[in-house]
């Protein structure tokens, strides 16, 4: 049994103890916590705290459940010169992120031509295994894609300039060297820029049900009724084999020995080796901005045919697996710390540089999205959350139920049920893979939000319904 | 049983047994085969020949299944099961397989898989027999 302390209301503790460094945080509730106690989540959040050079405490978000390495919903930050960076702490798809988009159509307008929208949306975006994008790259091209991300897509002519204001680091992560990452790497994603793969990736129409903050939903340009689209996925194969190549050239370098889990395998920050990961990783990530982007050009196209007046804006895209170099106060004094955030989500308060200056008077966009066919929630990020959180919040509503179990508790005929009472329509590639993404695997999105509200990591602005998923 | 599923909050995991270690590597491919094509019989009419090196046998299983893994995502390979060698060299284990399979066109259920892990990971000898325990990430 592992030690844990209740600290406050939706705090809990485990205290410093054997090899961990630092004290390890678990943001719950007292409903979540008995959730969270059923898998490895604990026993993986107490090792991140043993990892060499980690600041303050390690934190698991309310969404969190058991990983490889961190678990999923793990944040620790870490000091340059004695820390470390791990590519376990990242996660295999580097930058799988969320993206929202809004429309000026409203509900009834949509749900006029839904089947149509769907099936135009389902043939224009690639899901699924084995069905490559439209787009075919050059070798020099894909070089070219990793070190600019979304510029690329800019001067090729799939993004506006206001999209890329948009976006986490402008979608272009700077330190990206395309060199840094293998041919292997480039193979596995060559075919596949555009797609949105399998697993819990989605593409959902959403509409705005209801809003929190009137005054921050308008500077995000929300507006209740109307249409929002939101994509969810990263950077495909190239970036899981990425993570692949460098936790074999670590192993390598730095070894194995004295790691809690083989999977914590790390590089101290300043190794080269390290040095390399980080431009791969960042090239990576570029690669996962591109990707979303060159889905919501065919978003836009597909909309146009049936819609020829629709305006499709960019509202935020967040990523929720990576690891950055980004400043905090610690004990009074201001320094750049490596925040590694596996299944976290950025959450700036108000008057950062980093966000967009559009929004710098309200805090960054911060995107949950719910389970497939559940609600999914916009919020902003807050001040507290860079004194509390290294300025991190939840990614999503989180898993509870093992894939296997999903599919053999869950039939078919009660799915299509559940979907069509909340009025959603789908398109899927595999039926088996819609039921292990059923919404009663998923931990309860409203709980999710309401205790990262409640502690202030970031604020309710918007929630919105979902209209239909498209699914590989 | 040559290999079972076993329960994981988020991933695939399952364990592998064999007589020897080479059938560790082979019954894991029938596990990945099973998983990838939701069940489905997959044909045989495609190989993928390839070596691959560990440092330990850890090491070789996850290169193993990553390679896997790889020709699913850049060749659209569907497995179904494989013939492997295993041979010490030096300081490491080299391993040679012929993978067969078909072409992820002529499925239409399929699940794809990110990558091999080392979490939960183990392979050991067990009153003369091998088990072998993997979580892939999904």
């Amino acid at each position: 049994m592992i030690e844990l302390k209740k600290i406050s209301k939706n705090v809990y503790e485990i205290p410093k103890q054997g090899k961990m460094l630092v004290p390890s945080v678990i943001l719950a509730s007292e409903k979540l916590i008995e959730k969270i106690k059923q898998d490895k989540t604990l026993e993986q959040a107490k090792n991140i705290s043993m990892l060499p050079g980690i600041v303050e405490k390690s934190i698991t978000m309310p969404d969190a459940h058991q990983g490889y390495g961190f678990p999923i919903g793990g944040v620790a930050a870490f000091d340059l010169k004695k820390g470390i960076i791990s590519p376990g702490g990242v996660g295999y798809d580097i930058n799988c992120g969320v993206r929202l988009l809004k429309t000026n159509l409203t509900k009834k307008e949509f749900l006029e031509k839904r089947e149509k929208i769907l099936d135009e949306l389902y043939k224009n975006i690639p899901s699924g295994v084995g069905v490559g994008g439209e787009l075919k790259i050059s070798e020099k091209e894909m070089n070219e894609l990793l070190e600019q991300g979304v510029e690329w897509t800019l001067k090729k002519g799939f993004a506006t300039k206001d999209d890329i204001e948009k976006i986490e680091d402008k979608g272009c992560i700077k330190n990206a060297d395309a060199k840094k990452v293998s041919q292997k790497a480039k193979a596995r994603g060559k075919n596949q820029l555009g797609t949105i793969g399998s697993g819990n990736h989605f593409l959902e129409v959403q509409y705005v049900d209801e809003i929190f903050d009137k005054k921050t939903a308008e500077v995000f340009g929300l507006k209740k009724d109307e249409i929002t689209i939101l994509i969810h996925t990263g950077s495909r194969g190239l970036g899981h084999q990425t993570a692949s190549d460098y936790i074999h050239k670590m192993e390598k370098e730095f070894g194995i020995e004295n790691l809690p889990d083989r999977e914590l395998v790390y590089a101290p920050l300043e190794s080269q080796l390290a040095q390399d990961y980080v431009q791969a990783m960042n090239a990576s990530a570029n690669f996962a901005f591109a990707n979303r982007q060159i889905i919501t050009y065919n978003i836009r196209k597909s909309f146009e045919k049936f819609f020829p007046k629709s305006k499709i804006k960019l509202v935020y895209d967040v990523t929720h697996n990576i690891a950055k170099f980004e400043p905090f106060k610690i004990n009074g004094k201001k320094i750049e710390l490596c925040v590694h955030r596996k299944g976290a989500t950025r959450a700036f308060g108000k008057g950062r540089k980093e966000i967009p200056e559009e929004y710098r008077k309200v805090g960054q966009p911060v995107l949950i999205p719910g389970s497939m066919g559940t609600a999914s929630y916009v919020l902003k990020g807050t001040k507290e959350a860079e004194e509390f959180s290294f300025a991190s919040t939840a990614h999503g509503a989180g898993r509870l139920m093992s894939r296997t179990r999903a599919k053999e508790e869950i039939t078919e005929s009660s799915l299509k049920k559940e979907l069509e009472e909340s009025n959603v329509k789908f398109r899927a590639g595999s039926i088996k893979g819609m039921l292990e993404e059923a919404p009663r695997a998923y931990k309860d999105i409203e709980e999710v939000v309401r205790i990262v509200d409640e502690l202030g990591i970031s604020k309710k602005v918007a929630r919105l319904r979902p209209l239909m998923v498209v699914k590989g | 049983m040559k290999y079972k599923f076993l329960e994981h909050t988020a991933d695939m995991k399952f364990v592998v047994h064999g007589k020897d270690l080479k059938a560790i590597f082979e019954n894991s491919v029938l596990a990945l085969s099973e998983y990838i094509s939701q069940g489905e019989k997959v044909e045989k009419g495609v190989t993928k020949r390839f070596k691959i090196f560990g440092r330990d046998y850890e090491e070789l299983l996850y290169n193993f299944i990553d390679e896997i893994i790889y020709f699913l995502d850049a060749e659209n390979f569907v497995p179904s099961n494989a013939k492997v060698k295993l041979e010490n060299k030096n300081d490491k284990v080299e391993l040679r397989a012929i993978v067969f399979g078909d072409h992820a066109k002529n499925y239409k259920n399929l699940e794809s898989a990110k990558s091999a892990t080392y979490s939960e990971m183990y392979i050991k000898k067990k009153m003369g027999k091998w088990e072998a325990q993997v979580v892939v990430d999904i």
